[in-house]
């Protein structure tokens, strides 16, 4: 089997001693796209930035693993050296660090020393990628993410995903906040990452963003956990109705986990 | 020979130490006044910094540094320092307070500039050195340090650059604390007479243990007389055995600038001050700073610009990083004196702590005595943003170097406005070796 597995097992996870997964159990494979759904509140993006490592979650019961091996025993940078990648849905502003220099060590970050990306091919392609991401150039050179517009930060996430390349990733919201030709970019941006080495998870709030990318599985998260999964089909059934069918159908009042996130 | 500095020390040491020097009877008796007030004038208090038992007695005063014939004879430590492409240095290295390298350009020399070591100085060009040395700038009877500096001044570096001339290359100055356990009471004069210009650059660069315990008692005196420019450079980069005391002090005449740009890269305990007279008409002063504390130092830096000409302009900026259990205080002081109408003070101070037990504080202080003027200041103190380090983490990198890539970029705003080249490129270096 081609690329990497990420699996998640019974992943509890609580914020300030409350629980806000209940039992998430997902398993990723190279090759797939899978999209989780749900509505606010239900611990979507608590998943997310849990697998990353995020420090303000803490994780109660279950297990995560790339590959076999243990991500939970791993630090932040460990995860990423692991092949997981997280596009945040709010990425810190770092004053004085530019775009470009922060690329750069991202990217030899995962290389031996001594094996530092040259600097013409980095340029040649950050520059290539800016394109296809229809980016102002002048981007690389301002520091990171201070004072980019909502689209900006998307657009630069996509950018480090592009550049990074890793096994799995973990797109949080990255739709959110984007007019209708950015998230056409956005798009365009993931699709061009789809080979059989690449696994991703896609979190999010409307199904719009399912119209440019096809998942092959489609996740509905309510309280904490997955209650539903299927096809590209569901995420149609979902558009069209909305989520109310699926409460009724398991009996579920509110779906929200914890306090409204 | 070492000397137990203490109250009621040595007259007959100090006139004899003046004696071997050659020196002229002004400096002798100064150094003697200076000596008896040193008994008598209490220790300097710097705001919210105890200093009460940090040593600024224990040291070896009488030093014998050695002569270099050429560059090439320095350790890789202090020729990092030195731009060794340039074909015309103007360079002074000084080796335990003994001149041991020294090169001007001979169309400066032609022109009149002086660049010399201070003993030097106070011997070819007594009159100039009098005229200027502790005079308006620094006093004697401030505190016991500048009395004590006064009495035991063993090194430093003379500038004067006359009437009309514009230096376009910097001076540079090493001064280099070989001897672990040596004394540097350096003097540094940079006078810069009506209508010329002149960038300085000074390092001192020692690289003793926190248990091999020094001393610097460091005065820098800079005159911009009307319409002259001084940019002043300096990267301090003393190790975490030293305990300085360094007052940097410029007086600017009628339309004159002073830059500052100062890296206070020391590892010991330090005391920084840097005040700027503006006693001119449109007079400017501006100071910026970085420091990186770490380890168990304590350091206090006070950046203070008084305002008493017309019109005139003071920008004081700092930026401080503190990691590990370091403790710093910066103080920053705009002071426009009654009749200095139309002037403008501003200030900023940041500082970025790193560790849970590094401390850090700003304190943003005003003090204006006249209604026609502008003011402002803005000062924060905080913690590293753990988002920010998740976010460059969930890239791939270190800690650390997630780490370095905050300090940097916390710097950068200081360190890329920085006048100097040579000043910003050394800066980058050395916070480079304090962060990892």
């Amino acid at each position: 089997m081609a690329g990497s597995t990420l699996e998640i097992k019974n992943l509890h996870v609580a914020i300030e001693g409350e629980e806000i997964l209940t039992g998430v159990n997902l398993t990723i494979n190279g090759g797939e796209f899978h999209a989780v759904m749900g509505p606010n509140g239900t611990g979507k993006s608590t998943l997310a930035s849990a697998i990353m490592g995020h420090p303000k979650y803490e994780i109660t019961e279950g297990e995560v693993y790339i590959d076999g091996k243990d991500v939970l025993e791993m630090e932040v940078d460990e995860r990423a050296q692991a092949g997981l990648f997280l596009a945040m849905q709010y990425p810190s502003e770092i004053s004085g660090v530019t775009n470009s220099d922060f690329l750069r060590s991202s990217i030899n970050a995962r290389r031996e020393e001594g094996d530092e990306i040259s600097l013409m091919k980095f340029i040649k392609e950050m520059d290539g990628t800016m394109d296809l991401l229809e980016m102002d150039k002048n981007m690389a050179q301002r520091y990171l993410n201070e004072g980019f517009s909502g689209g900006e930060k998307k657009r630069n996430e996509i950018l480090q995903l592009m550049m990074l390349k890793p096994a799995i990733a973990i797109l949080d919201e990255i739709d959110s906040g984007l007019d209708i030709d950015a998230l056409k970019v956005v798009s365009k941006g993931i699709n061009q990452m789809r080979d059989d080495n690449f696994g991703c998870l896609i979190i999010t709030h409307y199904q719009r963003l399912l119209n440019y990318i096809t998942p092959d599985k489609v996740h509905v998260m309510m309280k904490g956990r997955i209650v539903k999964s299927g096809g590209p089909e569901l995420a149609q059934r979902l558009e069209d109705e909305g989520y109310d069918w699926i409460k009724q159908e398991l009996g579920i009042e509110d779906e929200t986990v914890g306090q409204k996130a | 020979m070492t000397v137990e500095i203490s109250l009621g020390y040595d007259k007959e040491y100090v006139s004899k130490f003046s004696a071997g020097l050659n020196e002229p009877e002004w400096m002798k008796t100064l150094r003697l006044d200076a000596l008896q007030q040193a008994e008598r004038l209490p220790m300097p208090k710097p705001d919210k910094t105890k200093i009460d038992r940090w040593n600024f007695t224990k040291f070896t005063h009488d030093l014998r540094g050695e002569k270099m014939e050429s560059l090439a004879e320095l350790p890789d430590q202090i020729k990092n320092f030195i731009d060794q492409d340039k074909a015309e240095q103007n360079l002074m290295i000084q080796r335990d307070q003994r001149p041991a390298y020294a090169s001007l350009s001979k169309s400066l020399k032609d022109k009149g500039v002086i660049f010399t070591d201070m003993k030097t100085a106070v011997n070819e060009n007594s009159d100039l050195v009098e005229k200027y040395y502790m005079k308006d700038g620094i006093q004697v009877d401030e505190h016991r340090l500048t009395a004590l500096h006064a009495a035991l001044m063993n090194g430093g570096v003379f500038v004067y650059v006359p009437e009309n001339v514009q230096v376009e290359e910097p001076l540079q100055a090493i001064f280099w604390q070989e001897d672990p356990e040596a004394a540097l009471f350096n003097h540094v004069i940079v006078v810069a007479d009506k209508n010329s210009s002149v960038t300085y650059v000074e390092n001192y660069i020692s690289h003793n243990k926190e248990d091999e315990e020094a001393v610097t008692n460091i005065l820098t005196e800079v005159f911009a007389h009307d319409n002259a420019k001084v940019s002043f450079g300096a990267v301090d980069n003393l190790g975490a055995g030293t305990t300085t005391y360094v007052n940097r002090r410029g007086v600017a005449d009628r339309d004159a600038k002073i830059e500052w740009a100062l890296g206070q890269m020391n590892d010991g305990y330090t005391i920084s001050e840097n005040y700027t007279y503006l006693m001119g008409e449109n007079s400017l002063g501006d100071a910026k700073t970085v420091s990186v504390g770490r380890g168990n130092q304590k350091q206090n830096f006070t950046a203070r610009i008084v305002h008493y000409g017309k019109a005139s302009e003071g920008y004081i900026l700092q930026h401080g990083v503190m990691k590990d259990k370091a403790t710093a205080i910066f103080n920053g002081i705009g002071k426009i004196e009654h009749g200095a109408s139309k002037s403008n003070a501003e200030q900023e101070s940041r500082v970025l702590m790193l560790s849970k037990d590094a401390r850090g504080d700003a304190n943003p202080i005003l003090l204006i005595d006249e209604d026609d003027v502008t003011a402002g200041h803005a000062a924060s103190v905080g913690r590293v943003d753990p988002m920010q380090l998740f976010y460059l983490m969930s890239r791939g990198m270190s800690q650390k170097e997630a780490e370095r890539l905050v300090i940097h970029g916390f710097l950068a705003p200081v360190v890329n406005q920085l006048p100097i080249e040579a000043v910003k490129e050394q800066l980058t270096q050395v916070i480079e070796g304090k962060v990892n």
